[in-house]
């Protein structure tokens, strides 16, 4: 229990400090890219506005859509949106709760970067300092002599030290000063209102929907850790896959079809299916590539309901409206099946698939390729233990899909 | 490597007090750093001076003081057990209580240190209160430039400013107003490490025995909401776990791999120790509309704690 203990925390301390992780980083990436930009107001009135909000506005549009590039959990999300219904059907609550923490990530980088922007105050004196009222400085409005153009023209340098030539109309420190406590104030109002719009977001929260939200927290930690689980399952099975196959070509080269063969026909003990059982296990009855394809392609247009089965039931009959397609693609292969189960006596009718079968091979011998064939398919044949006495079916059989399957079928229906 | 990592992590989490005061720590050092490297920017106009430092000095401690709630585990526990429904476990408002007297004590941390520096630095109260200073008890007003005393006064926090060139005037005022600011800040860092040393001191002499209880069951229930958490995150793993493996399987086409038959076709029994195993980590919940019941349930309706152990009934007596 201790270890399960452990696993758990580290998966979920994983899982959110990963994610916490890139947040802190990017926030921090963020205060240091404003701190080595050198910022360059271009004292022109005509150009000053632009430059200045646009430096406000513009990187934190970037650092926002960064951050939904670097997050895993978009690719989910929109797989989730997308995906055919299947026999599993979409929660939009769940979708709502993924994008608004995906949403919420992304918008802290930002918030840093417009933030520091704000408290520094360059951006706004670049901007503002034009739009500045003289009168504040108790300043003589008129008695300066100059043109409207022209007093634009001096305003605009404010924000260049050194080209700045107005100093004997108005001070280019107080000026400064002034824009620069405005931008401040600007800054910390700014962090307050999203401060508080957080706190109202995270702690009052729980007043309302809280039992909603343990759903759609752990639907949508599911979704994750089930795609995860489906690579990592993908990754076994073709390690398994790959190695049985290059096994039986070595052996089918070699003539020699050793202790794999030796170990299926002995019916003396069960211990002698554990080691090559391992590697067969792994496959899971998959070893076919047209049925690894279906396995892929129906993975993400007919998912799985979320209803486990119990063991002891049939395993057919799970992917309701989904098999129908699958049986129309192998009706046309239907002919080419071949039907044995592994454990026979190498009877073998029909022949061998074309393709990635595990068990095709050159040699042709029909005892010996028969009995590694393909999956343990729905086609038995007489001599084989392993008919389906319900109903007894021929090889090649169309309709026994669809049979075994509707009994096997209202076998689970029975059960659930 | 993975040893080590896995002793601090359950070091941390072992002891959410521990975790706290290290999220507390940690923002009362943002929050030095804040400062530190804020540009403090006194306008020197005599209608914004004060706005503007006693905003500096008060609305960047609001902020934290928020933070700190936010980042608190206890809010989450605090907010959840005050607004559950009662379900068949009795609320308790004095566990309330301390769970917000705690996550108070913590979250005023942060907020104190700013304040603190910002008097003991001095910048702010000088911008603030400078036009308050009689001058006359200074030397070297620059009163040879016409503009009024309150705006002189009001350009004292800034040093670039012409006027105070070759006079000493603007350094002696804003010494005075310093002097006045630490002394503040000091009288209020002495009085809270008082109030500490008293509360603490006092403490155990009321009612030791109840704060003993209420302290355990709040700690229970902050414990008890990480473990379902890490229950559901287990369970989630072993659901996905079972449900990809069945579909792989489901998509063969045979109906005899579960036939009871010859071991041959079985896959393999060596699964069966660790399906097991997986069985009971599923605790039976298999389905989804059963995962929904249980979440459900378990906001609407927590169950009694420890109804199930002897002597439970007695205790509880006791705590009437």
């Amino acid at each position: 229990m201790d270890k399960f203990r452990m696993m758990a925390q580290i998966l979920q301390s994983n899982q959110e400090s990963f994610m916490n992780g890139i947040c802190g980083v990017m926030a921090l990436a963020s205060a240091q890219l404003y701190t080595s930009f050198e910022f360059n107001c271009p004292c022109i009135p005509e150009y000053n506005y632009s430059y200045g909000i646009s430096m406000l506005v513009i990187p934190p549009i970037w650092f926002f859509l960064l951050g939904f590039v670097l997050n895993n959990n978009v690719s989910m999300l929109a797989e989730e949106w997308k995906r055919p219904v299947g026999q599993r059907r979409k929660d939009p609550a769940v979708m709502r709760y993924m994008c608004v923490s995906i949403s919420q990530r992304s918008l802290i980088a930002p918030a840093v970067w417009i933030s520091v922007t704000l408290m520094d105050g360059k951006s706004f004196l670049c901007a503002y300092s034009m739009d500045l009222d003289m009168s504040e400085f108790g300043k003589n409005v008129s008695g300066h002599g100059l043109s409207q153009e022209d007093l634009l023209r001096t305003l605009a340098k404010i924000p260049c030290k050194h080209i700045y030539d107005g100093q004997h109309i108005l001070s280019r420190e107080a000026a400064t000063r002034y824009i620069c406590c405005i931008s401040q104030a600007f800054g910390w109002l700014f962090l307050l209102i999203i401060t508080i719009a957080a706190f109202l977001i995270r702690a009052i929260r729980p007043c309302f929907t809280q039992a909603a939200f343990l759903k759609t927290k752990y639907w949508s930690h599911y979704v994750d850790t089930e795609r995860k689980v489906f690579d990592e399952t993908c990754t076994e099975h073709a390690k398994g896959f790959a190695k049985i196959c290059i096994k039986q070509y070595f052996e089918g080269i070699s003539g020699e079809i050793q202790s794999f063969h030796d170990n299926l026909h002995g019916d003396d003990s069960d211990d002698e299916d554990d080691k090559p059982a391992t590697e067969e296990d792994k496959l899971m009855g998959v070893r076919r590539l047209d049925t690894m394809n279906k396995v892929l392609w129906d993975w993400h247009t007919c998912k799985p309901p979320l209803t486990l089965r119990k063991p002891g039931d049939a395993s057919t009959g799970q992917n309701g409206d989904c098999s129908m397609n699958a049986n129309k693609s192998q009706d046309g292969n239907v002919s080419d099946k071949t039907d044995l189960n592994e454990g026979q006596n190498g009877f073998k009718h029909g022949y061998l698939n074309p393709g990635l079968d595990i068990g095709q091979s050159e040699l042709g011998k029909e005892y010996d390729n028969a009995s590694f064939s393909i999956e343990q398919n729905g086609f038995t044949n007489k001599h084989s233990n392993a008919s389906t006495s319900q109903n007894g079916l021929m090889n090649g059989c169309v309709s026994s899909p669809s049979n075994t399957q509707k009994k096997a079928w209202a076998v689970y229906y029975s059960k659930v | 490597l993975m040893d080590r990592l896995k002793l601090v992590l359950q070091y941390f989490q072992s002891n959410s007090e521990s975790i706290s005061n290290g999220i507390c720590i940690i923002l009362s050092l943002i929050s030095v750093k804040l400062y530190t490297s804020f540009d403090f920017n006194c306008p020197c106009l005599p209608q914004y001076n004060k706005m503007y430092a006693l905003g500096v000095m008060f609305v960047p401690p609001i902020i934290l003081f928020l933070l700190g709630v936010l980042v608190n585990r206890h809010t989450g526990v605090l907010m959840e057990e005050w607004v559950r429904p009662l379900g068949k476990r009795t609320k308790n408002p004095a566990v309330v209580k301390f769970l917000l007297s705690s996550m108070l004590q913590r979250s005023f941390l942060a907020p104190m240190v700013w304040i603190l520096m910002t008097l003991l630095d001095g910048k702010c109260f000088i911008c603030a209160f400078s036009m308050n200073v009689d001058p006359k008890y200074f030397t070297g007003i620059p009163n040879s430039t016409g503009l009024e005393l309150i705006k002189i006064m009001a350009k004292v926090p800034c040093k670039e400013d012409v006027i105070f060139k070759n006079s000493s005037f603007r350094k002696a005022v804003s010494r005075y107003v310093r002097c006045y600011s630490q002394a503040i800040g000091w009288s209020i860092l002495l009085f809270f490490i008082f109030l500490g040393a008293v509360g603490r001191v006092l403490k155990p002499c009321f009612n030791h025995a109840t704060f003993l209880q209420t302290r355990y069951w709040s700690n229970y229930l902050d414990i008890e909401q990480k473990l379902f958490d890490e229950t559901c995150v287990l369970h989630a793993r072993d659901f996905a776990r079972k449900c990809v493996m069945q579909f792989f399987e489901s998509m063969q086409e045979d109906v005899t791999v579960r036939m009871p038959l010859s071991s041959a076709f079985r896959p393999s029994t060596i699964h069966n120790e660790y399906e097991e195993e997986e069985e009971e980590r599923l605790h039976g919940i298999t389905r989804q509309d059963q995962v929904d019941h249980l979440l459900q349930t378990w906001y609407e309706c927590k169950p009694e704690p420890g109804a199930m152990m002897p002597g439970w009934r007695i205790f509880h007596l006791h705590r009437m």
